[in-house]
């Protein structure tokens, strides 16, 4: 099959099954974009701002596990699309991202529309790759998808010049079947030997703690991780970006941990003596101050990468590999030896567990004449049945939407915790739609964050994403001002929005639905009717009590055992 | 602590870039850093300088491992291993001088190798020590100019860093 380079590039995401593809054409890609219009395997979602694009492709990944793909055109187009690119980086999911270049004679010239865009994207891609020959597309591609996926998996870029896609120069295509690359070689396997070793140590845990994030989802080991805690009993919490890897519904589950984790995650953590991390990172919002971190425990830790393990935090056990075949192996291991967990210990430590429970540490105002945000996330749960896609953006609702969803299943839940991106809520929730034709997917998000991405909605009417819009609308950027709240005796500089739009004309205006909601006892209401109208987006503005904070709360740099908890003056 | 690092990496346009990119990015220091491709052109050798305590050395050798050109590597200061540097160094050598220079590069076994009538080109390989005892000897207003490799390494004994 003799292919130009522009149909290559596409033939080569059709031979890695991509269905879908998020771009914004362009100059450099002119060539790409003509090829894509000359197929109909791979369809194309035409956002309205490159950042979509990444953030969308993004979405697509999270929610499905399959690499997301974009495709913009050179200079702006590449630079637009950097937040997406690092924000995936963050969070580490697998995405190709495309993007166009000058014709290679031009490169370096500062030619229209030229940026390094290799150079720029360097410290925030897994890899990258300029494509100078049109003979190396197709390997490129390979690895690209390769990379990307395997291993603990990132955004990959290539950059490809537009004198490469020339139409008019042709060349044999063959798409490589597999590939081995001598300088990357993801571990496939833990070593039986600490795995042996973790299993004992947890074996003569008294107060042991699985503690699990974002590597479970991104390694499919939920199934795994369920069976384990199960087996033994112990109590387990979730990283922000491990939610839904095991079901928040269940008794074990102890809440989310780290600066606005339930207090007897933290609490349990300060006082464990065996710490099982298992795709976390021990992230600097996880651990508080490092000093004070699980002061009394023999650490476990599980991860794809190597230099996750004892980066921030020294630990005793690290065992290097995929999670899921780490689980297996852990659970065949605990299988064959008869030895279980003293039940007697755990009695203890699960009174005491609850003893913190006690505290109540997610209690609100139900009274309270406006609408708690609280409220809201727990009433979007009933809605949906707790069954729903949850896109977010970043402040106090993403905070709110994590504590009260109560997710029960991996993937559930998308938001960006890396890099805290406000503006990839709405086009994260588009990737998870195109992916997820049918399911109801919502986007909890704030107005200050929807209008970072708010041209998207033009995108959601074109494509016909029925996307049910959430917004948490308190008149400030929320956890901005909860900060200055606290910390700058109450001057609230530029944290609050003004000027904002009548966001029922806006959602109208792009042919939405618009609602504004204002009471309490009318959110169920027009929640249940928002999501009854199957085929359309609805933009629901929620006006919600603007001084509400997120608590419970550990300040930065202090450590689990000192968290503020709700005021009791605002308990019921 | 100073370690002196040695990679086998794709000799591919951009590698260094990501390995000056890591180290700025994380705020590792680079004291020296020498590359050139080895007797397989597909591959490059650096050997890198940095300080650091043993997380930071630790973490360093991790994140280069993770890069996706590089191949091998050792972290030479956990055995031993030979070290080498070179200097070109640019002295004033006008008549009363040139006896005394030409002395004292013979002492540290070095080459003159360009000659003026007011200056010689000195070539000096050794411990990068050994290059600094030198630059000391020669009085500060004579030297005109110094250029140095950084060091190079490689491990004694009969194994290689290879594929």
């Amino acid at each position: 099959m003799e292919l130009s380079g522009a149909e290559i590039v596409i033939q080569c995401l059709k031979d890695e099954g991509v269905e879908h593809v998020f771009g914004y054409p362009g100059g450099a890609v002119l060539h790409i974009y003509d090829a894509l219009f000359q197929q109909d395997f791979v369809k194309h979602i035409l956002v309205r701002h490159e950042q979509a694009a990444t953030h969308a492709a993004d979405g697509y990944a999270r929610s499905t596990g399959k690499p997301g793909v974009a495709l913009v055109t050179s200079g702006p187009g590449a630079t637009n699309a950097v937040t997406g690119i690092a924000t995936a980086y963050m969070d580490s999911i697998p995405m190709v991202v495309l993007t166009g270049q000058v014709p290679t004679p031009f490169i370096g010239s500062d030619a229209f529309q030229e940026v390094d865009t290799v150079g720029i994207t360097r410290p925030c891609v897994k890899h990258n790759f300029l494509i100078k020959d049109v003979r190396d597309i197709a390997e490129t591609m390979k690895k690209a998808f390769y990379i990307a996926t395997s291993g603990r998996p990132g955004p990959v870029v290539v950059d490809i010049p537009k004198d490469i896609t020339d139409p008019n120069k042709k060349i044999p295509y063959d798409y490589p079947k597999k590939i081995k690359m001598r300088s990357y070689s993801p571990v496939l396997r833990g070593h039986l030997g600490q795995i042996k070793k973790a299993v004992g140590l947890m074996l003569s845990a008294e107060r042991p703690v699985f503690y699990t994030g974002g590597g479970v989802v991104l390694g499919d080991a939920s199934e795994e991780l369920r069976e384990l805690t199960r087996e033994l009993g112990f109590p387990i919490t979730n990283t922000l970006m491990g939610l839904g890897s095991y079901p928040a519904s269940d008794k074990q589950f102890i809440g989310m941990l780290g600066m606005h984790g339930t207090y007897e995650a933290n609490m349990a953590m300060h006082d464990t003596d065996v710490l099982i991390a298992i795709g976390a990172r021990f992230d600097d919002r996880v651990t508080g101050h490092i000093a004070h971190f699980c002061p009394n425990a023999k650490i476990i830790h599980v991860d794809i990468d190597p230099s996750s393990i004892s980066k921030n935090v020294r630990v005793d056990v690290p065992i290097v590999g995929p999670v899921k075949s780490v689980l297996q192996d852990m659970l065949t291991v605990l299988k064959e030896g008869k030895k279980r967990p003293s039940s007697a210990a755990l009695k203890k430590w699960w009174q005491q567990i609850d003893g913190w429970r006690g505290a109540d540490c997610l209690s609100y105002d139900r009274t309270h004449a406006q609408i708690k945000p609280q409220f809201a996330i727990e009433t979007l749960h009933k809605v949906t049945r707790g069954d729903a896609f949850v896109a977010s953006d970043v402040g106090q609702h993403q905070m709110f939407a994590a504590q009260f969803y109560g997710f029960d299943k991996p993937r559930r839940w998308v938001n960006s915790g890396g890099l805290g991106t406000m503006g990839f809520g709405l086009p994260a929730a588009m990737g998870i739609q195109i992916a997820h034709p049918g399911a109801d997917v919502a986007l909890v998000t704030g107005e200050a964050s929807v209008q970072m991405c708010i041209q998207e909605l033009a995108t959601c009417k074109q494509h016909d994403l029925p996307i049910k819009i959430l917004l948490l609308n308190n008149g400030y950027m929320g956890m901005v001002r909860q900060w200055q709240e606290f910390f700058y005796d109450g001057r609230y500089s530029h944290s609050y929005v003004d000027a904002l739009p009548d966001f029922v004309k806006l959602a109208e205006s792009f042919g939405h639905v618009g609602m504004k909601v204002e009471r309490p006892e009318d959110l169920e209401g027009a929640m249940q009717e928002a999501f009854d109208l199957k085929d359309r987006l609805v933009f629901m503005d929620v006006v919600i009590d603007p001084t509400e904070n997120v608590y419970p709360m550990i300040e930065a740099g202090k450590g689990h055992h000192e968290m503020y908890l709700p005021p009791k003056s605002e308990l019921v | 602590m100073r370690h002196i690092i040695s990679i086998l990496m794709e000799n591919e346009a951009g590698a260094l870039s990501r390995v000056a990119g890591l180290f700025s990015a994380r705020g590792y220091n680079i004291e020296s850093l020498t590359v050139a491709p080895t007797e397989d052109a597909s591959l490059s050798r650096m050997t890198l300088v940095t300080r650091g305590d043993e997380n930071i050395i630790e973490q360093i050798t991790k994140q280069l491992n993770k890069l996706v050109e590089v191949v091998k590597l050792l972290d030479l200061s956990e055995g031993p291993h030979v070290e080498r540097e070179m200097m070109l160094i640019k002295v004033k050598a006008e008549r009363s001088q040139r006896d005394e220079i030409k002395r004292l590069v013979d002492i540290f076994r070095g080459k003159i190798i360009d000659v003026t009538d007011a200056s010689y080109l000195i070539e000096l390989t050794g411990q990068a020590s050994k290059l600094d005892a030198f630059v000391n000897a020669v009085e500060e207003e004579l030297i005109v100019e110094v250029v140095r490799t950084g060091p190079s390494g490689i491990a004694r004994g009969a194994k290689g860093l290879s594929l």
